[in-house]
């Protein structure tokens, strides 16, 4: 098995020779790390993608509006990068669509990143499959086939509110059962504790 | 009184760095402390009458083990060669994390002597070769094998049985990721497990010797007496691959040097130091002159090294002796104050080690902070802005923006990885091929590059943006803000000029490692000693926290 140490520390200089600069190569060497501890075929894929790299005209996205086209397919470590880049920014729009886009898994690790700094789950669907992106603490999916994934015609983007996944019906019927650990405290224990005694307008 | 931390810009020079030696807070000194208190033994003993054959070493506590795996190998005098590029080991070394089954043992045995062509497994910590001084070694089981124990003057002058060529960890040819490990309380500090594993190696030099020399000779053989074994430490042959480590662990360095200059500060800030205190630092400082005037190398600039440092030390036993007032308020202040006029940074760096010997109290909470969660920084924030990282430029790199990079002599060097051994090799820009591959260790030239662009955007420009066009120099602008939040991250100096001294690189993070007998046999290499003079494995429980100076 090789470590997720040598598989980053390797994907950096591979795509280094590729032509990218070293902080590109940083940032795919970490997120291909990544993809590999949440059990995504991301060297796979890279693999896949740079062998046609050269031979291929893949396009850079620039800025990041809510629908973006490619004329031919997005490169998905430059288009990664500036969804990161500008995810800050990005996040007033409720929806983003991605047209296009070549070996989309390479993208979707950017995108974890990008969950984590912006402090908000990120949902994506491409074709039937479904991504949920929490705070690059892990990676939700129907995606459990271990293919390369060429390209993707289509991708949907959706910033998710904070908001927690239960109703507050259950929140309440937890809480009430919590309460069941307290115990009553006596009169005596009341006078003894923080600022019994004083005013609390001093 | 409130003592500032020293300068970044002052204190992270190269010819600076280059002059720390070891201390309190040098990580074999502090991982001999943590297991102290972990019993050790000796699990395994499999060697033929020539020494060649299997053993296995541990340390245990409660349910954890940690096993040292060793091989040592019969090779020819003509295949025995310290340099990366070897392929075959007097011996081999693998740190086994728990206790090895004979299955694990077999494989290890298939592929620890391989090294870096061999495959490890996430069940091993660490991985390590050695080859004997072969003189020494002849010398010890030769005598040890007539019943006399050997010279000690020869010994002293060589220092070990063993010298390794490298220790690897962090996942290196499939060794545990340090994710897997990074939360337990042992391994809290830098580089422990790769301690432990050349701590263990030097006691399996020992049992070598006596194995040996018992087998020659059943009759008459001695065992190496303890108090000679304390004297041997592990030898270490170190060159370029070590020193890009620095540039590329940013805020690891930088929680080294805060640790040791927190101490400083916090000890400079004493009022009244106890006469006991101040007693400790002087015997230390006197019982270390013995250790130095025993270094012996054959460098030149080692030499001059050296002599300087015994004649500054002289001149400050006689400042102590003549003008030093203890009577006076913050002592230890007014010692570093002195230093800082009158001595070289040699000395001053050697002084500020010493000082830190009386004052457990100081050091051990900040060893545990010497280690670094390097992904918390990786993020670079793209939504600070341009003014914000001109200011961060300007404000930590004002020494590296003075230098002009148009100037051949300041282009002079790149860093590269060899293909031949995968190590990083130091190239001339002007007569070597490879430039175009050049690493991203130029730091001070990028970050003039990034200036310079910097410079002509508009302050309320968001970095992300800038990063759309600016991509190239991506790695530089990481670094800048992490140097926003660990101000000693940065070597504050020209990794690729004319006048660069790869071996101060070396030298900073020897000292850390604990090193001593610094030993240079180029100015890209140099031999080094580790734990010469520490308690053997038997006497951990109860050891003497001054034993460097014995």
């Amino acid at each position: 098995m090789r470590s997720y140490s040598e598989i980053e520390t390797t994907i950096k200089r591979a795509t280094k020779a590729k032509g990218f600069s070293w902080g590109i190569s940083e940032e795919v060497g970490k997120n291909i790390r990544l993809l590999e501890m949440f059990g995504l075929p991301g060297l796979k894929n890279l693999n896949q993608y740079f062998k046609i790299y050269n031979i291929s005209n893949f396009e850079n996205i620039g800025e990041i509006s809510s629908s973006n086209t490619a004329k031919g397919y997005y490169c998905p470590v430059l288009c990664g990068l500036n969804f990161y880049d500008q995810s800050p920014v990005i996040l007033k729009f409720n929806e983003i669509e991605i047209n296009k886009i070549a070996f989309p898994l390479i993208f979707l690790s950017f995108l974890s990143r990008a969950s984590e700094i912006i402090g908000k789950r990120i949902f994506l669907k491409m074709d039937n499959k479904e991504f949920l992106f929490n705070f690059n603490e892990s990676i939700y999916s129907n995606y459990l086939s271990g293919d390369i994934l060429e390209k993707s015609d289509k991708i949907n983007i959706k910033f998710l509110d904070n908001k927690n996944n239960f109703s507050e019906d259950d929140w309440l019927e937890m809480h009430k059962l919590s309460i069941k650990t307290y115990v009553e405290e006596s009169e005596e224990s009341k006078s003894r504790t923080a600022g019994a005694g004083l005013t609390d307008n001093d | 009184m409130e003592i500032k931390l020293r300068d970044p810009k002052f204190l992270m020079k190269l010819s600076k760095l280059g002059s720390f030696h070891q201390s309190k807070l040098s990580f074999l000194r502090s991982f001999l402390k943590e297991f102290k208190d972990w019993k050790y033994n000796r699990d395994l003993f499999q060697l033929n009458d020539k020494g060649f054959g299997r053993a296995i070493y541990s340390f245990t506590k409660e349910k954890k083990t940690y096993s040292l795996i060793c091989f040592a190998n019969e090779i020819k005098d003509d295949e025995r060669s310290d340099r990366v590029i070897a392929t075959k080991w007097d011996a081999a070394f693998t740190l086994f994390d728990g206790i090895p089954t004979k299955e694990d043992v077999d494989r290890l045995s298939n592929n620890v002597p391989k090294q870096e062509v061999g495959r490890l497994s996430y069940k091993e910590l660490t991985l390590s070769r050695a080859n004997k001084s072969v003189r020494l070694f002849n010398h010890v089981v030769e005598n040890l094998s007539k019943g006399q124990q050997p010279d000690k003057e020869f010994i002293s002058k060589v220092g070990y049985l063993y010298r390794t060529t490298a220790v690897y960890g962090s996942g290196k040819f499939g060794l545990a990721d340090r994710f897997r490990i990074k939360n337990r309380d042992e391994i809290c500090g830098p580089f422990r497990l790769e301690m432990m594993l050349v701590y263990l190696v030097r006691q399996f030099t020992f049992d070598q010797v006596n194995h040996i020399a018992k087998s020659i000779s059943p009759k008459n053989a001695v065992e190496l007496d303890n108090n000679i074994s304390r004297t041997l430490g592990i030898g270490n042959s170190t060159g370029l691959g070590m020193a890009p480590f620095i540039v590329n662990h940013p805020t690891l360095l930088n929680n080294w040097i805060t640790a040791r200059e927190t101490v400083l500060k916090k000890i400079r800030e004493i009022e009244k130091v106890s006469k006991n205190d101040l007693d400790i630092f002087y015997q230390c400082l006197i019982k270390s002159l013995k250790n130095i005037t025993s270094w012996h190398t054959d460098s030149e600039f080692q030499k001059e090294k050296i002599k300087n440092l015994i004649f500054d030390l002289k001149k400050f036993i006689k400042f102590m002796k003549d003008e030093f007032k203890f009577e006076n308020s913050y002592q230890f202040n007014n010692i570093y104050m002195w230093a800082e006029e009158n001595l070289n940074d040699e000395c001053i760096e050697y002084i500020v080690s010493m000082m830190m010997e009386p004052y457990d109290k100081i050091v051990d909470p900040l060893v545990s902070k010497m280690s670094s969660n390097e992904e918390k920084y990786f993020n670079i924030p793209v939504e600070r802005t341009i003014e914000d990282l001109r200011n961060i430029i300007e404000k930590n790199y004002s020494e590296i923006l003075k230098i002009d990079f148009s100037k051949e002599e300041n282009n002079k060097n790149f860093w590269f990885i060899s293909k031949n051994k995968e190590e990083p090799r130091i190239g001339d820009r002007y007569i070597d091929d490879g430039s175009n591959l050049e690493q991203p260790l130029a730091i001070a030239r990028d970050i003039k590059k990034l200036y310079d662009i910097v410079f002509t955007k508009k302050n309320s420009s968001k970095i992300g943006k800038f990063l759309l066009d600016n991509n190239h120099l991506r790695h530089v602008v990481r670094r800048v803000f992490i140097s926003e939040k660990c101000p000693y991250a940065e070597i504050q100096d020209n990794t690729i000029g004319s006048k660069l001294m790869p071996i101060d690189m070396l030298r900073l993070k020897l000292s850390f490692f604990g090193a001593i007998k610094f030993d240079p046999r180029s100015d890209k290499w140099l031999r080094i000693c580790m734990f010469q003079g520490a308690p053997l494995p038997s006497e951990l429980s109860n050891f003497d926290n001054y034993w460097m100076y014995n």
